[in-house]
């Protein structure tokens, strides 16, 4: 195993510490609550000179994903990061970025859409962007946060894809923890030299990138597009098994905790994770058979493997930290429930929205949420969509 | 200087089976900058006119790698084209010295372009930004944008029964490129090839973020017949409505100074979207656009010799012989 | 035109939107847009080049620093070669299309 070293460091020093050692050739941001930090500690590694990469601080993240696609088009691995509004404001950019199958990776910090204009976290942001044909990759803690930055950078240009890697925004982005880091070398090792295709800097090769499609060639592109997020689950589990293999930590599509013999599980992503494992162990010290299901991946959504992993358990509860503001629940709940229902598998599944904005969730709001499952299995029936821990 | 008998025996750049219109200045423009930047040149285009009708897929009109993103971000994706080059460059992974050029609309660039074009100046990338100005959004349609003049008919703000076309005066975008303390800034013309050519010569040898005018003939949207696109470039800087000059380091330099300034009445006269000028009710309204125009040629001599007083003028070198038409 | 040829389908195109290649769009023949046509008057010429310049669809065939022939592949009739050139008299008549097709003189360049 190679040598670790135990440091002490928030969601946004981790991800920063690993793009350091990843080291890519251009890094082009724009700041914002509560993202700003990871720039930031990168800019003052360029100015040390401890990264090769050419930083460029664009005057907006519409032009920072725009400065990413053109270093990323023209041979580079490119990396950018930011949160919210930022997110949202690049949005038209991070569909030109998946469709012109750009590998670039964006460590988002999740924090809520305006209005009201609200810097604390929610998965809105990313949310907002789940059709832009980019690869999701949700991290509970800043150990994942570091260890799946590292993985996207092997991930993303494996599979054509950009990638976003999440954190909780300030409850991790901010947030001191225990933190496993590699050394330099293992780093660059794991993640390897970009191989190079098409690139614009090729004069002897010449290409178009970006053309016009009429009615002729769109759907086709697109197809190619659908295709390659469907494979790239299979690039997620194989630079998994390489990560395994290497620095000896086990990723998968999601974590099952304590999900085998569960009778009643909930299902969540993010940090919110870890507070719903406590909640679990708690229950399970009492003889209840509580799960939790950490979903770390949420594009591409792993339809058959959910289903299969909730299939046997009696009562399921979901936890969305957003809204569709549709009528219709969250939009987890919404994927699992679709999901579930292809795999001929009837449940019914509260979601509960909670979090909105950084509310609060406390280990009674989730002790909550399994009492009501608890209370579906006795056939008391199921509570309607709950906006757990709202004011009513 | 650019030789064309030398620039017409290199590759050609930007071949023929593009959709633009029969007589478009646009790919004129693209043409002759090409011939000069050569083959280790990559492009980056806004949406619009010239990156439409050059790249329906399969088919691409560019002999050089090029890329398309967005409308308002040319500049952008430039300035990360070129960052990722100075990386390599820097991590010694590349040699080759290469031109890093963009296209852009005064739509995707007097307009929604404004914020990225501004920011990569700012930054300082090493990069020539060429707007080529039809004056319009022509490739939606021919809506006004902030480079239409006054009193031109478009079609958001077209002649009607109580407007009279556009109201206000363009912005002047060339000012604020030069407002941006950059080392070249220059405004040009389709028509003079050999002041476009040498610009983008003299542009493409200078260090740092570099940004070229063209004004540009639209036979559609400004209604003439097509041959007469280099004419109508020719006669605006005649007229001095599109005055031919360069800004180097701060350094006023009008190459061209028509012995005698035309009025505007013969340039608007050959254009549809001026038609309705030739009412006498609308007379008015070319007073206004020659007040506008003599006032600017005024401003612009004056900042000439403001930097350089008349005495200096001789003693600089170079300058661009105006076309002989 | 060309033979109607069977689209290549999303398994067989490069991978994103890419072109891969340089000046594919001389595949595109865009000769038949014209109504009217540029015809050299080789006597008359001095291989200024302005009309190559200044040809908007790449569509005057140099070799040498001189003029050789106009590419009716592409050439879509704007007149801006004619209108342009500087000799008295012209060395450049735009001819109507349909003349064009009659009149044998007529230069012809195939690629």
């Amino acid at each position: 195993m190679p040598k670790t070293d135990i440091v002490a460091k928030t969601g946004n020093e981790a991800i920063a510490e690993a793009m350091r050692q990843i080291n890519p050739d251009v890094v082009a941001a724009y700041p914002i609550t509560p993202a700003t930090e990871i720039v930031q500690i990168f800019a003052s590694y360029v100015a040390d000179g401890l990264v090769d990469t050419e930083f460029v601080p664009v005057e907006s993240e519409h032009s920072a994903m725009s400065a990413c696609i053109g270093a990323s088009a023209a041979g580079g691995r490119t990396m950018t990061g930011t949160s919210s509004q930022g997110l949202a404001l690049m949005a038209e950019m991070l569909y030109i970025a998946s469709g012109l199958r750009l590998p670039i990776v964006l460590a988002d910090v999740n924090r809520s859409l305006s209005s009201p204009i609200n810097i604390h976290c929610d998965h809105s942001d990313t949310m907002m962007v789940r059709d832009s044909g980019w690869i999701q990759i949700f991290s509970e803690n800043a150990q994942e946060a570091y260890d799946n930055m590292i993985q996207a950078v092997k991930i993303a240009e494996t599979a054509g894809l950009p990638t976003i890697v999440t954190t909780d925004g300030f409850i991790i982005s901010h947030g001191m923890e225990r933190v496993e880091i590699f050394e330099d070398k293992d780093v660059k090792d794991f993640v390897g030299k970009k191989k190079l295709g098409n690139y614009l800097l090729n004069p002897e090769k010449p290409i178009t990138l970006g053309a016009l499609d009429l009615q002729d060639y769109y759907f086709e592109h697109r197809r190619q597009l659908a295709e390659a997020m469907v494979e790239s689950k299979a690039v997620i589990l194989d630079a998994a098994k390489s990560f395994k293999e290497k620095f000896g930590r086990s990723y998968g599509l999601f974590e099952s905790y304590k999900l085998d013999d569960a009778d009643r599980a909930i299902v969540v992503m993010g940090s919110t994770a870890g507070t719903a494992k406590v909640v679990a162990d708690d229950l399970r010290a009492k003889g209840i058979k509580a799960g939790v299901l950490k979903l770390r991946v949420f594009r591409p959504f792993p339809k058959k493997e959910m289903a299969e992993a909730l299939k046997n358990i009696k009562a399921v509860a979901v936890m969305d930290r957003s809204d569709t503001i549709s009528g219709n629940e969250g939009p987890l709940a919404l994927e699992i429930k679709a999901a579930l229902f292809d795999s001929n598998i009837k449940k019914d599944i509260p979601d509960h929205i909670y979090g909105l904005g950084g509310r609060e969730i406390r280990v009674e709001d989730i002790g909550s949420v399994y009492k009501d499952l608890g209370e579906m299995i006795e056939g008391k029936g199921k509570p309607k969509v709950t906006y757990l821990g709202v004011r009513e | 200087m650019a030789n064309v008998k030398e620039l017409s025996k290199q590759k050609e750049l930007f071949t023929g089976g593009h959709r633009a219109c029969a007589g478009c200045g646009a790919v004129i423009v693209a043409r002759q900058v090409l011939a000069v930047a050569g083959p280790d040149t990559v492009v980056v285009s806004a949406t619009g006119c010239l990156e439409v009708v050059s790249t329906i897929f399969p088919y691409t009109a560019w002999n050089v790698s090029f890329l398309h993103s967005a409308f308002e971000n040319a500049a952008a994706t430039i300035s990360g084209v070129e960052a990722l080059y100075k990386s390599w460059v820097r991590q010694g992974k590349y040699k080759k010295k290469m031109n890093f050029i963009a296209f852009g609309g005064d739509g995707g660039t007097y307009d929604i372009g404004l914020q990225s074009l501004s920011g990569a100046m700012e930054r300082g990338h090493n990069i020539l930004y060429v707007c080529y100005n039809n004056e319009a959004y022509m490739n939606t349609g021919v809506q006004r944008s902030g480079a239409t003049p006054k009193g031109a008919d478009t079609t958001t703000a077209p002649v009607g029964k109580v407007k009279k076309g556009k109201e206000q005066y363009r912005k002047n975008l060339t000012e604020i490129m030069v407002a941006h303390g950059i080392p070249y800034v220059a405004q040009s013309v389709v028509g003079n090839w050999r002041d476009l050519t040498s610009k983008v010569e003299k542009a493409l040898s200078i260090e740092g973020p570099k940004f070229i005018n063209v004004f540009q003939p639209c036979r559609l949207g400004w209604s003439y017949k097509p041959e007469l696109t280099c004419d109508l470039g020719r006669m605006a800087v005649d007229a001095c409505i599109w005055p031919l000059y360069e800004v180097v380091n701060g350094s006023y330099k009008i190459n061209y100074k028509p012995k005698e300034k035309k009025a505007v009445g013969d340039w608007l006269g050959l254009q549809g979207r001026f038609r309705h000028l030739a009412k006498p009710e609308n007379k008015h309204i070319i007073d206004e656009i020659q007040a506008g125009v003599d006032k600017s040629w005024e401003d612009l001599l004056k900042k000439e010799s403001a930097i350089f007083p008349p005495e200096t003028v001789d003693k600089r070198g170079g300058g661009i012989p105006p076309q002989v038409s | 035109m060309g033979e109607k040829k069977q689209k290549p389908g999303w398994k067989e195109l490069p991978e994103g939107d890419v072109i891969e290649g340089g000046g594919t769009a001389r595949e595109f023949k865009t000769g038949d847009w014209r109504s009217e046509r540029p015809i050299h008057i080789p006597e008359k010429c001095i291989h200024c080049l302005t009309c190559w310049i200044y040809c908007p669809d790449s569509s005057v065939i140099t070799k040498d620093g001189k003029f050789v022939a106009f590419d009716y592949n592409y050439c879509k009739g704007c007149g801006i070669c004619a209108h342009e050139c500087p000799v008295k008299g012209k060395a450049i008549k735009m001819i109507p299309e349909k003349e064009a097709k009659k009149n044998e003189k007529v230069c012809q360049k195939q690629i």
